[in-house]
């Protein structure tokens, strides 16, 4: 009885081990070129990209992309993530030197189906942050900021603010 | 019985959402757009019908004290097994469906198929069992997922055919209850019966 049950185990461990192997590098690859795809989602075309770096902000750490052009700092692309409605809320924040931020993309959310996973596709909520000024009030109209928030999803429209919120404050501190 | 009606009892008489009513918990949860319901069925489907096959295989080796650890252990490696592959294959599937690809382990109907049917049947028997009973899931999920996609945000696979918002109640877990009580009270009506 033992003995079955081990050798099971065995067995199966010993396949999850071999799968774990094959797919390994394609998953590595994945993760990498979701990575990518959004760092040049978010910054404006023909920049020389910086490999990762790490700043802290406000007790939390922040990996961040430098993008320069003929040697000059012009942008960052900032890995942020917040508390959303229903997880972790990660997104991609393009941000000019200046502290302008040029585009923002989702890397990964667990917002609610049709009402605050609609951050990744309802095109108002997200073109506006195409150039949205450093120095504007980085909170959602309902409290008194500039952000126009995704109908019915005013939880995610919040986290989505602070996220870019959060960039735009490390930028700030990188280029101090 | 033959080959033929093993995979289609799948769809009606032993329909595992409408008839057996097992695995609740992914069909209401995943159902929120027909995509997402497809994509939950398909995974359950692959997983079935591995576990099936090998279950049905090593049933007579093992003894009867620890045959329910042995299978879950079984199925466990299957599910892991198709998480690091749509990791690598489908990020995309894989970020939606997130958290109820590993609850795959625990849906009643893998270990049911199991219990009722690969341990006393032949490996063939059993993975065409597997398919069809996966099938029959995949087939009511993406149905109510198309019911609640069509009502609560007015598209059908992504595809939007009004402007503005459906039913929100619809994308949300009471519109699941909802659209689940009606589509297994029609389908008792209209399907069981013949």
């Amino acid at each position: 009885m033992a003995l079955c049950l081990t050798a099971v185990c065995l067995i199966c461990s010993s396949v999850l081990a071999g799968v774990y192997a094959l797919t390994f590098e394609p998953i590595k690859a994945a993760s990498q070129k979701a990575l990518e795809q959004s760092i040049s989602a978010v910054l404006p075309e023909g920049l020389e990209l910086s490999s990762a770096a790490v700043a802290n902000q406000g007790g939390q750490t922040y990996e961040y992309y430098t993008a320069s052009q003929s040697g000059e700092t012009a942008a960052y692309a900032v890995k942020s993530t917040v508390i959303g409605f229903g997880g972790p809320l990660t997104l991609m924040v393009g941000v000019l030197a200046d502290g302008s931020v040029y585009n923002t993309s989702v890397l990964s959310h667990s917002e609610t189906p049709g009402l605050g996973a609609k951050c990744t596709s309802d095109v108002k909520f997200m073109e506006q942050w195409k150039g949205f000024p450093a120095n504007a009030n980085f909170a959602v109209k309902k409290d008194g900021g500039d952000v126009d928030a995704i109908t019915a999803s005013t939880i995610t429209s919040r986290a989505y603010t602070l996220a870019v919120k959060n960039a735009v404050d490390v930028v700030k501190s990188l280029s101090k | 019985m033959s080959k033929l009606s093993i995979i289609t009892k799948g769809f009606i008489k032993d329909n595992p959402t409408f008839v057996l009513v097992l695995g609740m918990c992914p069909t209401l949860a995943t159902t929120t757009s027909a995509m997402n319901g497809l994509e939950m069925g398909l995974a359950t489907l692959f997983v079935l019908v591995l576990s099936n096959m090998v279950i049905s295989a090593i049933a007579p080796l093992v003894p009867d004290k620890v045959h329910i650890p042995v299978y879950i252990v079984v199925i466990a490696t299957f599910v892991t097994v198709l998480q690091f592959i749509m990791q690598a294959y489908t990020p995309g599937a894989y970020q939606t469906l997130g958290l109820f690809i590993p609850l795959i382990v625990v849906n009643c109907i893998v270990l049911g198929r199991a219990e009722a049917f690969a341990n006393k049947n032949g490996i063939v028997d059993s993975a065409l069992d597997g398919i069809g009973i996966g099938l029959g899931f995949t087939a009511s999920l993406t149905v109510i997922g198309i019911v609640r996609e069509i009502l609560g945000s007015g598209s059908i696979f992504g595809w939007k055919f009004i402007s503005g918002d459906g039913i929100l109640a619809f994308v949300m877990a009471p519109g699941a209850f909802l659209a689940l009580g009606y589509l297994m009270v029609l389908f008792n009506k209209f399907v069981k019966k013949n």
